[in-house]
């Protein structure tokens, strides 16, 4: 019995012995892990923690993050307090003081982008208010192009001896994302001011990017799920500013999005991907942008 | 020269600098005054210079964020020409290293068709903290918790508990207190001070986090609701993708199930491993086996009858705990499933000392005692959640009168200890529906149908409140 259960245990010792001397990359969101994986390619083995189908809020510190976080070279996260309710237990458990806040294994996507939304007033009696501002950056493909530099400046530094690799990945990820921003910007112009309604406060990169103008929110207030009342109020709104569509992520309940397109003649319910593995065209950060732009243009009659 | 002149010429010498003094004052209030309002067209100028400076500053910035934009500029000038605003209301210089603050409120109301002084679990002997909440309106615990990084070694963490006394007076008591080295390497994580231990599953975890307002029966039959007390823990993860961790503490032992602290390392020692992992993306779990060693010395114990309880011997622990959750897509916002089970037995041998009325009895005592619980909570829409738990409690106690003291009879010794359970096996069924607004607010209304007693069923009924103020902690799995 004892030499079964040692012979299991070191089983599970040797189980994960993977290809040696990649980098280990822990990525909080499908974003970054995207973005590593273009500006890393096969020299990082990326973890991501979340998928797009998941709200980033609300995770559970899971006993298999943990166990990842144990062996990550870089972490890899949004950062201004998205991951506050249960990154700091991963870390506290996993061990791994080469990834702790404030060392070089710690990237925060958010120290690099200028932030939207900081609230005047910190008040729970607001809802979920983030204090640093709005954390939903990955939205906006410019905070993409601020943000991939600083990454792969660090993941030079934390693997050194791939740091010109890292560098000629990058000029070439810049090059492709300098077009493809340009291709965005030209097939998102007619989409300028065009009148939305989005379920939560997470789109107001988007919005900023693509000039969107935000009628309203399906929540009262950030993290408060719709109410009849409210939904009645928007509805008074949407009589007075009509909106062309109604947007929100895959891990956002759709019943209050989908009542209130069959209320409102002409409002269109969109799924946004949201981040890379939103939808099947939004497979990699082009993908998700690409998807993103054909969605809303699908909404313009 | 006459006389008239001279006195003339020097009334004017002796005058003049009276004169040139009259008239250098009149001048210089005149200059004065124009060098003051030169001096404030001066300052206005330089407003003015400062202001558009400030415009022209503020006008390149916006160019070579445009630029920046337009063209992605090199990280360092994304970086400088975006530097992270203050967040809104940045503490002073001398506070600006505060701990991290949390307050949680808890408060309840509870009935009782039983009355609760005579509450005890038969073949158990109950610490003080093992009975139930008090009967009416009443606040359960208000908890202070106080964090921060001490520096770059070190993480340190106090909660404080401030509780009513029997007496009316109030108790502050420390439930923990405890710093964390930060830099140990592989895998490797320490905590030393006052903790909870980490046996078990629900032991580490703070009553404002139970998905029940009481603890299960086995919880407060063996570790007195929770076991915490001083002392030190390593415990180590393994680097692998199923989640393995290993570890051991030990306690000072001046707690239930120890009683006063005896040695200097220790009465308590503990050891337990903990398994977990995914199944698929919508399935979560962890399993743990622990052990706690104890070594009691005179631990007090207050039985139901009006008894003291003196226990002299060792106390040895095994628990075994399961832990499923579920979520569409790994997804708990919407829906979610929890299931917790854990198994404990437990064996003890000494002896006890009986006080009661004067009279003071001593037995052997060599205890097989066995519980276990199992509950599932279910989130059916967001915010509200519903659970049904089991619990039961079972003794074989041997014991063996050695002297009576004073006692009439070896069964009355007996009797007076609360140790024999005369066949019967405490359980209990429980229910409860709570409402959480937020992830800082939670209202819980509970029910138990409580078989500890012999022949009796206490119908429990419990409203209760979780409040949390600040800084709110990350919660375990």
């Amino acid at each position: 019995m004892t030499r079964y259960l040692l012979s299991v245990l070191f089983g599970l010792l040797l189980l994960p012995l993977n290809a040696a001397g990649d980098l280990r990359v822990f990525s909080c969101e499908p974003e970054w892990g995207a973005l590593v994986t273009e500006l890393a390619g096969d020299h990082a083995d990326v973890f991501t923690a979340t998928t797009a189908q998941q709200d980033p809020h609300y995770i559970q510190a899971r006993p298999s993050l943990i166990a990842q976080m144990r062996r990550a070279d870089l972490v890899v996260c949004t950062g201004a307090e998205l991951e506050i309710g249960w990154l700091p237990v991963l870390m506290a458990r996993g061990g791994n003081p080469k990834v702790k806040p404030g060392t070089d294994g710690y990237f925060e996507a958010s120290a690099f982008v200028p932030m939207l939304e900081v609230p005047q007033r910190l008040d729970r009696a607001e809802g979920d208010v983030h204090p640093k501002g709005n954390p939903h950056i990955q939205l906006d493909p410019r905070n993409i192009a601020r943000i991939a530099p600083a990454l792969s400046e660090r993941l030079a530094k934390v693997d050194p001896a791939n740091a010109g690799d890292y560098r000629k990945r990058l000029e070439d990820f810049n090059r492709r994302w300098q077009s493809a921003l340009q291709r965005w910007d030209h097939e998102a112009a007619p989409l300028k001011g065009m009148p939305i309604v989005v379920h939560h406060k997470s789109w107001a990169y988007l919005n900023q990017w693509l000039g969107l103008q935000e009628i309203g929110t399906l929540e009262p207030k950030p993290g408060v799920p719709p109410s009849s009342s409210h939904l009645a109020e928007l509805l008074e709104t949407l009589k007075a500013t009509p909106a062309k569509a109604v947007i929100r992520a895959p891990y956002q309940d759709p019943r209050a999005s989908e009542w209130l397109s069959k209320q409102v003649p002409g409002l269109v319910m969109i799924e946004m991907p949201f981040t890379v593995g939103g939808n099947a065209q939004a497979t990699d950060l082009f993908g998700l942008f690409d998807s993103s732009i054909a969605l809303l243009k699908g909404a313009q009659p | 020269m006459s006389s008239g002149v001279k006195a003339c010429i020097t009334v004017l010498a002796l005058s003049l600098p009276v004169c040139v003094h009259a008239a250098s004052a009149d001048e210089l209030a005149d200059i004065r005054q124009q060098m003051e309002t030169l001096q404030k067209q001066y300052e206005a100028r330089l407003k003015q210079l400062e202001t558009r400076l400030e415009q022209a500053e503020a006008q390149v910035k916006q160019n070579q964020a445009e630029i920046s934009e337009a063209k992605t500029a090199p990280p360092a000038v994304a970086t400088a020409t975006y530097p992270e605003p203050a967040a809104a209301g940045t503490p002073a210089a001398g506070n600006a290293f505060n701990p991290a603050l949390s307050v949680v409120l808890q408060g309840s109301v509870n009935s009782y068709s039983e009355n609760p002084d005579k509450y005890a679990l038969p073949g158990f002997q109950l610490g003080d903290e093992g009975g139930l909440a008090n009967q009416g309106l009443t606040l359960d615990e208000t908890e202070v918790t106080a964090s921060a990084n001490v520096d770059p070694l070190f993480y340190g963490q106090t909660t404080l508990s401030l509780s009513d006394q029997s007496n009316g007076g109030t108790e502050i008591s420390i439930e923990e207190a405890f710093v964390d080295p930060t830099m140990l390497p592989a895998g490797l994580d320490g905590r030393f001070g006052r903790f909870y231990s980490d046996i078990g599953y629900l032991n580490r975890f703070h009553s404002h986090a139970w998905d029940f307002h009481d603890a299960p029966l086995a919880y407060q039959a063996f570790l007195n609701k929770q076991y915490g007390d001083d002392g030190v823990r390593l415990a180590w993860v393994a680097p692998t993708d199923t989640y393995l961790m290993i570890g051991g503490e030990t306690f000072a032992g001046n707690n239930f199930p120890a009683g006063s602290s005896n040695r200097v390392f220790g009465d308590v020692q503990s050891l337990f491993v903990n398994v977990g992992g995914d199944v698929g993306v919508s399935n979560a779990w962890l399993a743990g086996v622990s052990g706690l060693r104890v070594n009691a010395h005179d631990r007090q114990t207050d039985v139901a009858g009006g008894a003291t309880d003196n226990f002299n011997g060792d106390s040895n622990l095994l628990i075994g705990d399961f832990v499923w959750k579920w979520a569409p897509n790994g997804n708990a916002t919407q829906r979610n499933f929890k299931f917790q089970s854990e198994y404990f037995y437990r064996d003890e041998s000494g002896d006890v000392a009986v006080d009661k009325d004067g009279n003071s009895g001593m037995m052997d005592y060599n205890g097989n005692q066995w519980g276990w619980y199992a509950q599932g909570v279910y989130q059916f829409v967001p915010h509200w959640r519903a659970g049904l738990r089991y619990d039961r409690l079972s003794a074989d106690n041997n014991l063996k009168v050695t002297s009576l003291g004073g006692f009439a009879d070896n069964r009355s010794v007996i009797n007076a200890s609360g140790l024999d359970n005369n066949g019967h096996h405490p359980q209990r069924y429980t229910a409860m529906l709570d409402w959480s607004p937020s992830e800082f607010s939670r209202l819980r209304l509970q029910y138990d149908r409580d078989e500890s007693l012999i022949n009796r069923i206490d119908n429990e009924w419990s409203l209760q409140y979780i409040m949390s103020l600040g800084t709110h902690g990350a919660h375990e799995f």
